[in-house]
């Protein structure tokens, strides 16, 4: 009876400080010092909101350079993230990289002779974690800079160049790896205009 | 494996010890004092003094271990009941900005278990199934008590092995509010701090829409993330406010918010380790420990890494580059994030399967087959390389008293561990402590694979669902929380699942905690020529042996028919 007494007050006690006194007065902290971060990383373009830093989206157009394959339904739905679960020997997975790599050869194809099978980095087929992995590999983007240069009208050094303005490196140059951010590449390359 | 991966891991292990052991020094400052902050903080002690009589308990009153495991019963049962019922009435209440229905009764049953038992196995996607209220007041709250409750029982354990002819082992109140206030609140702020710079949402509205380049919509889910995660890592929870856990980039943005993450896995239990060794005066044998477990990590570093960068079968076959370097970590890329690559999806995946976190920051189930056997395994030793908070150590106990058991088997002599005999009782609870988990694992995973209804869980045909349904069985069992997460939810599963939790986080804790009642009452017998020494490199080799041949061999039967058949296949 002691100890029912004992922890219920516990429980009110603890739930109001690291339920409620915790989080919000991170909360607080997080909307004065790091707004933007604290809401989303939002990326805003004429004031409406065109996605997150730290979301894939769906590029399906052949001016823009397009993420990873997504597993979440719809694709790249930042509000319901799922892996693709499928294990490493299951045939839909090979019918899955399959499909993938042979659009990769029928898109990129025609800027790239001789493209083959071999020549396509492994992010650029297989499902991300989160469903919303903002980047690919720089491997992933050289492969697609060609399409995007011809189809802009842009010659290659200027697409490589805002390829390697929109790389995030390592963090403080040693933790992670580099990936190129799709969603901020393609907005640079809207603002320089030049869309055919 | 690149030059560069090698040295992020290097870093990492120089950068755990760096860390842990000062962590561990000040823990054992925090435990063993009177009171804490002295004469110059003297309001600390003041708030804790207010605690304790709201709480109405005489903190200079010790408790025995009966009287210690029943007010931690009641407690979490008690807590158990609440985070329930707001799952279930989440609708009604506030914080609940984007609608979210009330949970279903089996799934809330499944996950108010789960994280009061420290497990965060989640058969849930957090963003489109929980409140704001929820993962806030109900969830993270959990994520710091079932931590707390951890290190506090093993507080006590530690205290029955240094003691002698004594009858009590603490007081848990006292136990539970140091660990939350002076341990688990500081670091979570600092963790919490860095998470909200790197860009891990921490905010009170809800979904934002975005109108993307493309004219579709899009949902971005957002919310009182970084508080959450922070002492998800930190306390060995594992529990993502996103169903992909840290591999969503809202979770885990950058490198440098990955390693942090990373390190705080292992943080605490690593410090506890050394926090023991000052708190029962052996040092060396702290070290002892520490070794065997670290032994014990790199072994699953060196197995995960190289399996998943050669690459799964599919994707071998396939023709696609899977080489490492020219602008890709390359290997098996199959749900893993671009900026982790597989250096740090290897440690992430090792370290939280070591240490009973159960967060992710790839999925498992797209592992290779001997990549996916590497947290298989180190579910299935029982948690105690390092371990869960404070239960990844005491589960350690058992298997060190086993090790002076068979020691002195060997050479003839009663065996001791740091003074105390072990005798028949001993050898008793550690052996229920080490053994019980690991055999319900079998039995309700073969009940699973044996039941149409256990079957319908199974994501992945054939051998791979086999280990599919073993890893779900061994993750809820030793409270991890990692899944293979195809494995799905059923009525079946979700109740199997909270037995198994409720199980495997009970029956071993008491069984540690009889020990430490049982060690407290015993004299100390002095050290002679004959007694076995538990500081040497003989020790961390029998250790981890001892390890190998219970858990490792009970395993064994099944991982041929899961991930070794499934890696012998082309």
């Amino acid at each position: 009876m002691r100890n029912i007494v004992s922890s219920v007050i516990a429980i009110v006690v603890i739930t109001a400080f690291f339920g409620f006194g915790y989080p919000l007065v991170m909360t607080g902290f997080a909307q004065v010092a790091f707004k933007g971060q604290a809401n989303g990383s939002l990326i805003e373009k004429n004031g409406t909101v065109v996605g997150s830093k730290l979301a894939a989206q769906a590029f399906t157009g052949k001016q823009y350079f397009h993420p990873r394959p997504s597993a979440t339904s719809p694709a790249y739905n930042a509000g319901a993230t799922t892996f693709a679960n499928l294990g490493p020997t299951n045939p839909e997975l090979a019918k899955n990289v399959k499909d993938a790599a042979d659009a990769i050869l029928k898109l990129e194809g025609p800027y790239n002779p001789g493209l083959t099978i071999h020549d396509i980095p492994v992010d650029a087929v297989t499902t991300s974690a989160s469903g919303i992995d903002p980047d690919i590999s720089p491997a992933n983007a050289a492969l697609q800079s060609r399409r995007v240069a011809a189809v802009r009208g842009l010659s290659l050094a200027t697409v490589q160049k805002l390829i390697k303005e929109n790389t995030i490196g390592r963090s403080w140059g040693f933790f992670g790896e580099p990936g190129v951010n799709v969603l901020e590449l393609n907005l640079a390359l809207d603002k320089l205009g030049g869309q055919h | 494996m690149s030059a560069q991966g090698i040295t992020q891991i290097v870093f990492y292990c120089v950068a755990l010890i760096a860390l842990g052991y000062p962590l561990g020094v000040f823990m054992a400052r925090v435990y063993m004092a009177d009171r804490v902050g002295g004469r110059r903080l003297r309001f600390l002690s003041s708030i804790e003094n207010g605690f304790y009589r709201a709480v109405r308990t005489d903190a200079t009153k010790e408790q025995d271990w009966k009287s210690y495991g029943t007010t931690v019963l009641v407690f979490s049962v008690l807590f158990f009941l609440l985070l329930y019922l707001i799952q279930r009435v989440q609708n009604h209440l506030f914080l609940n900005p984007d609608h979210m229905a009330g949970v279903p009764s089996h799934l809330s049953l499944n996950t108010a278990a789960s994280f009061i038992t420290n497990t965060n196995w989640q058969y849930y996607g957090g963003e489109y199934t929980m409140s704001y209220l929820t993962q806030m007041a109900g969830l993270a709250v959990q994520n710091f008590v079932s931590a707390a409750v951890g290190i506090a029982v093993l507080v006590a354990v530690i205290r029955g092995i240094a003691r002698r002819s004594s009858g009590t082992l603490g007081n848990f109140w006292v136990d539970l509010y140091r660990t939350l206030v002076y341990i688990l609140l500081p670091l979570a702020v600092i963790v919490a701090a860095i998470l909200i710079w790197q860009g891990v949402p921490q905010t009170l509205h809800g979904h934002a829409t975005a109108h993307t380049l493309q004219g579709a919509t899009q949902t971005i889910a957002r919310g009182p993330v970084a508080s959450q995660i922070a002492i998800k890592q930190l306390g060995t929870n594992g529990g993502g406010f996103y169903n992909s856990n840290s591999g969503v980039p809202f979770e885990n943005p950058t490198g440098l918010s990955n390693f942090v993450e990373m390190l705080s896995i292992l943080l605490i239990p690593a410090g506890l380790v050394f926090m023991f060794g000052r708190m029962v005066l052996a040092r060396r044998h702290a070290w002892a420990v520490f070794a065997s477990m670290f032994v014990v990590f790199l072994l699953g570093v060196a197995v995960n890494l190289p399996s998943e960068q050669h690459g799964s079968q599919v994707l071998r076959a396939s023709g696609v580059n899977i080489t490492q370097g020219h602008g890709q970590s390359g290997g098996n890329m199959s749900d893993k994030e671009v900026r982790f690559g597989l250096a740090n999806t290897a440690v992430w995946t090792t370290a939280t399967s070591d240490a009973s976190n159960g967060s992710v920051n790839g999925g498992f189930d797209a592992q290779t087959p001997f990549g996916g056997a590497v947290p298989l395994v180190n579910l299935f030793l029982g948690e105690v390389i390092f371990g869960g908070v404070g239960s990844g150590l005491y589960g350690m106990f058992f298997y060190i008293i086993l090790a002076v058991f068979v020691a002195g088997l060997m050479v003839g002599r009663t065996p001791e561990w740091l003074g105390k005999k072990i005798e028949a009782r001993e050898i008793k609870y550690a052996a229920l402590g080490a053994l019980f988990v690991p055999t319900m694992v079998l039995v309700l995973a073969a009940l699973s694979i044996a039941t149409k209804s256990g079957l319908a869980s199974i994501f992945n045909s054939g051998v791979h669902g086999f280990t599919e349904t073993l890893y779900a069985y061994d993750s809820q069992g030793n409270n991890n929380g990692s899944a293979f997460a195809g494995f799905g939810l059923t009525n079946f599963s979700a109740d199997f699942g909270t037995i198994a939790m409720l199980l495997g986080r009970f029956v071993p804790m008491f069984a540690a905690l009889a020990l430490g009642g049982a060690l407290a009452k015993k004299k100390i017998v002095p050290a002679s020529a004959g007694t076995f020494r538990t500081d040497g490199a003989t020790f961390v080799v029998l250790l981890v042996g001892v390890i190998a041949l219970t858990a490792g061999l009970m395993i064994f039967p099944a991982l041929t028919l899961g991930p070794i058949v499934e890696g012998l296949m082309h």
